[in-house]
């Protein structure tokens, strides 16, 4: 499968998704321009972690309206495989591809360790190479994961299955110290309804080789590719 | 503005002396300098741009070694051959006194200075680390700046996509008024692409890339280079600014500009500004340069040439480019949206000349700039402080042995200098770029390089009390330490960058002490074998409460044949056998026992003997490639039982108990448990490679002591110690959030 990886003026994963999906998962992969309109036939799009535009502003909030954007856009309104890491996610949010919104994390602070997620339904796109209830251990890195969404429009979302993955502690409890931002519902990662888009907070890329201390992260790479492929 | 006039009074506002104004002045043939010249001799003959009270030490120590691709000092950052076509480019730097006045942008801007020194060589940084000092936690001030210097380095390494992994933090009075803020990068090149800090080829233009230029920083280095007082505070706007996104594009457009070839030379604009760059690179080629700032994008009206030339606005870089490739440059430029401009040429008549509205406001020999040339070399007058004799005939017998030694443990754990630094490093990306296979929190980082089996660990160093008891031995230690550190992780030291900070050198106490420091660092890394490949001098930590401890920070780079012998500093297996590396000698002077129990800073730093730690470290490296040993950690501050504790709980997956039982022998059992001996390191092995383990330290001499074994979820130590793991962590952990929450 051919992935494109999106390449924001400060984008700082790109290097990281690309070298896990080309050298441990053997997929073709390119970069793609920020400025260009054109995503050259790629099958699937990853829109990586790092500050696209500085952040300036609020995160993703620029990246929204970059030329490569309109392209995504219209990509995943087909169906197409979207995967949204970090600022990924929040560029999805911006773009309105997933539904929500992040606030800066409760403790004010950037936060980088290795969380426990749980695996909430295995029949998305992204999580089918796992069981679920399965804990995976991924690092996060982020000032701004605290998810947010109305009630009602939560209540939609768990109603249909789109939360993935969540906040847990090593038992597999969701709990409120397990949760490193206070996102709502201790939301780490959702789909759209279509089951198309994937935005979560966590770097599966950071976490896809025995060297580094967890290979769970290759499992979402798996699932994708194989039921996109 | 109008410019004043140029008096011997201004000179001397300016930070210069008499005698080096009437230098000035011969070197421009007689004449009164201009105000702009005066701007730019005043910075470039500052401490901090001249080294001009440190040269004459630094060249005693060793600078020379297989390793070495560069001269200290010639390139904008030290430069190692590590194998396979590669280099390492790495450095540190002070950012102390913006940082005592605005942590959050002056920790900020040190991380952005070092990153640019070490990617202006070509070099793509692949991590940092910063060595921190403060006041006590109990101080509402110590807080802020702790937790603005900490927001500070996060912020722009996070932004930057540079992972964090490794440093120290130590909290002490004698920081209080004067934290050190130490910022380390370290880059990754291939030979043939390393560019280097000069400028060339007559007719070459000069660019100007990155962000415009403002008044902000003005005699920053100036600043670096007198003591902090109460008027520190209105020099606030001394303190630049940074932008983290701007340094990530530059970063990009500098390394395809150096890839693609187009330019002669790269120097990063960092303290002096325009004026350093340009006229260090035009030096160090041994050439002219002549510049024009009406070609400088500016962020504010009016601004006068002398104001242009020493701006300290971050993100800028100067750029030697080929002539004909012009078109090249500026495209790359475009590309990640940065300002550029072709400001200056380079000449033939070794000349620093100036251009401003169409007149000459600054003409000036090149070489008359330059450190160790025309730039004045002092050696001060050196005496040894009273206190030392003091602290040393201090009765250490007189202390009273503890009652329950349970709670030492448990205070030494809570003591904000040996606790849990997560709170500090869970707000740094440490993992970017996904090479960190050991994160913080052990002895040494361990950073892979890809496309290749190795690996490097780094680590910084300084123990700055032992250094202020016995500066010699003191900075012997630092050294030590900072290879052990690495040792521990099955990595070859290398070679080490260092950055000194000290007091007022133009007090004798001072300068005494920080010869005697360059001296003993210089004795270590000899016996080490890990030259010197650079750094950095910061005079002047003193404020009106005192002199910081003298703290000559070591940066150390050690290289891993193989990345899979990557060792850890925590326990791994039920059932392994605890060895203690070295041996105990009770030596209980300059502890953290000492100050946090007894409130005592006294004694002699403890005995190093550098010939044995080399034979240690040589032993370390070797076990752990002959795959004998699963664990390895040095001990440090709070010395075995801390040690011991850290072994337990280090791992974030699965904790592990341990039942120790030590021979005191003749030695107080306090002095043994949490003295900070030297060359001590606790290792575990498993069952079947204990007596393979055991032959090769006996084949090496090592002293090599069975004394426990990995299992349960309690340490106990003798009858002395018994306390559940589970409570140890708890409160290593919680110590500093719950200091900065309350």
């Amino acid at each position: 499968m051919k992935f494109g990886i999106v390449v924001f003026p400060g984008s700082n994963c790109d290097h990281d998704v690309y070298d896990i999906l080309r050298r441990t998962m053997k997929q073709d992969v390119e970069f793609l321009w920020h400025g260009n309109h054109t995503l050259n036939n790629c099958e699937t799009i990853v829109l990586p972690g790092g500050f696209s535009y500085g952040d300036y502003l609020r995160t993703g909030s620029i990246a929204r309206f970059s030329p490569i954007m309109q392209e995504v856009i219209k990509f995943a309104q087909k169906g197409k495989p979207v995967l949204g890491i970090c600022n990924g996610f929040q560029i999805l949010l911006e773009s309105g591809l997933l539904p929500g919104a992040m606030q800066k994390n409760k403790s004010l602070r950037f936060v980088c360790k290795y969380v426990n997620l749980r695996v909430e339904i295995n029949r998305s796109n992204f999580t089918y190479r796992c069981e679920e209830g399965q804990i995976l251990k991924i690092p996060i890195a982020h000032n701004e994961g605290n998810y947010y969404l109305d009630a009602e429009r939560l209540a939609e979302l768990e109603g249909n299955n789109q939360v993935v993955l969540r906040y847990c502690d090593a038992d597999g409890e969701i709990t409120e110290a397990a949760n490193p931002n206070g996102s709502l519902h201790n939301i780490a990662g959702i789909v759209n309804k279509q089951g198309n888009i994937l935005g979560l907070m966590p770097h599966p890329e950071r976490a896809s080789e025995r060297i580094l201390g967890s290979e769970d992260g290759k499992l979402i790479f798996q699932s994708l590719i194989d039921n996109f492929s | 503005m109008k410019e004043p006039e140029v008096t011997l009074e201004l000179a001397v506002q300016h930070g210069l002396s008499e005698e080096e104004y009437e230098k000035i002045c011969r070197l421009l043939g007689g004449r009164t300098p201009t105000y702009s010249e005066l701007g730019v001799f005043s910075v470039m003959w500052s401490e901090h741009c001249s080294y001009k009270n440190s040269l004459a030490m630094l060249r005693t120590l060793p600078r020379e070694g297989k390793v070495l691709l560069a001269r200290p000092g010639e390139e904008n950052a030290g430069l190692i051959d590590i194998g396979d076509g590669l280099a390492v480019a790495f450095k540190i730097e002070s950012h102390n006194h913006p940082s005592a006045v605005e942590p959050y942008q002056g920790a900020a801007t040190g991380v952005g200075g070092i990153m640019r020194d070490v990617f202006a060589m070509g070099a793509r940084p692949i991590a940092a680390l910063d060595s921190l000092r403060f006041g006590s936690l109990e101080n509402n001030r110590v807080k802020y700046l702790f937790d603005g210097v900490v927001r500070g380095i996060g912020d722009y390494g996070n932004c930057l996509g540079i992972p964090t992994v490794a440093g120290e933090v130590y909290f002490d009075e004698a920081y209080t008024g004067n934290p050190l803020v130490n910022a380390m990068a370290v880059g990754l090149v291939k030979h043939d692409q390393v560019a280097k800090a000069i400028a060339a080829g007559v007719g070459n233009p000069v660019f100007i890339f990155g962000s415009s230029t403002g008044r902000d920083g003005i005699h920053g280095a100036t600043f670096a280079s007198e003591e902090i007082s109460k008027e520190s505070e209105e020099r606030r706007s001394n303190v630049q600014v940074g932008d983290p996104f701007t340094e990530k594009m530059i970063m990009e457009a500098t390394l395809e500009l150096i890839k693609k070839g187009c330019v002669v030379g790269v120097q990063d604009m960092g303290a002096a500004g325009i004026t350093s760059s340009a006229s260090e690179t035009a030096a160090k080629g041994g050439v002219g340069i002549e510049l024009d700032l009406d070609k400088v994008p500016l962020r504010e009206q009016g601004m006068i040439p002398y104001e242009i030339l020493l701006s300290e606005s971050q993100e800028r870089m100067l750029v030697i480019g080929k002539k004909g490739r012009e078109q090249e440059i500026i495209d790359t430029c475009e590309k990640w949206d940065l300002n550029r401009s072709v400001f200056g040429v380079v000449t033939d008549d070794r000349r620093f000349r100036v251009k401003w509205h169409g007149e000459t406001v600054v003409n000036i020999p090149v070489n008359s700039l330059a450190a160790g040339e025309s730039a004045p070399v002092y050696e001060r007058e050196t005496k040894k402080p009273q206190y030392i004799d003091e602290l040393h005939s201090f009765d250490i017998h007189s202390v009273p042995q503890p009652e329950n030694y349970n709670n030492v443990l448990e205070k030494l754990l809570a003591s904000p200098t040996i606790a849990g630094k997560a709170w500090v490093y869970e707000q740094y990306d440490t993992m970017v770029r996904t090479n960190t296979m050991i994160l913080p929190g052990g002895d040494a980082a361990v950073v892979r390089i890809k496309k290749t089996k190795k690996a490097l660990a780094m680590k910084t160093d300084c123990n700055g009390r032992f250094v202020y008891l016995n500066p010699r031995r003191g900075a012997q230690i630092a050294v030590a330490e900072a290879a052990r550190n690495v040792a521990c992780t099955g990595a070859v030291p290398l070679a080490i960058t260092n950055c000194l900070n000290f007091g007022n050198p133009l007090k004798p106490e001072s300068y005494w002490q920080f010869k005697e420091a360059v001296l003993g660092m210089g004795d270590a890394c000899r016996v080490l074998n890990t030259p010197i490949t650079g750094g950095n001098v910061s005079f002047y930590n003193e404020n009106p409460h005192g002199a910081i401890y003298p703290t000559p920070v070591i940066g150390m780079i050690g290289l891993l044949d193989n990345a899979d012998l990557a060792t850890s500093s925590f326990f791994r297996q039920e059932g392994d056998a605890v060895y203690l590396l070295g041996e105990n000698k009770g030596e209980i002077g300059g502890s953290e026992y000492l100050s946090v129990l007894h409130n005592r800073v006294a004694g002699d730093a403890p005995s190093i003997d550098m010939e044995f730690e080399r034979k240690l470290q040589d032993f370390l490296i070797q076990a752990i490639h002959e795959r004998l040993i699963h664990s390895a950690h040095d001990t440090a501050e709070g010395g075995l039982a801390v040690a011991l504790a850290e072994c337990c709980f280090g791992s974030k997956n699965k904790k592990y108990g341990a039942d120790i039982e030590i021979d005191f022998a003749d030695l107080r059992q306090d002095f043994l448990l949490f003295g900070e001996d030297q060359s001590r390191v606790i290792v575990s092995c498993s069952r079947e490679n204990q007596a393979a383990s055991e032959k090769l330290a006996k084949s090496a001499g090592m002293p090599f002591t069975y004394i426990g074994r990995v299992g349960g979820d309690t340490l106990t130590i003798n009858d002395l110690i018994l306390l559940r793991v589970a409570e140890l962590e708890k409160t290593y952990t919680g110590a500093i959030p719950e200091m900065m929450n309350r």
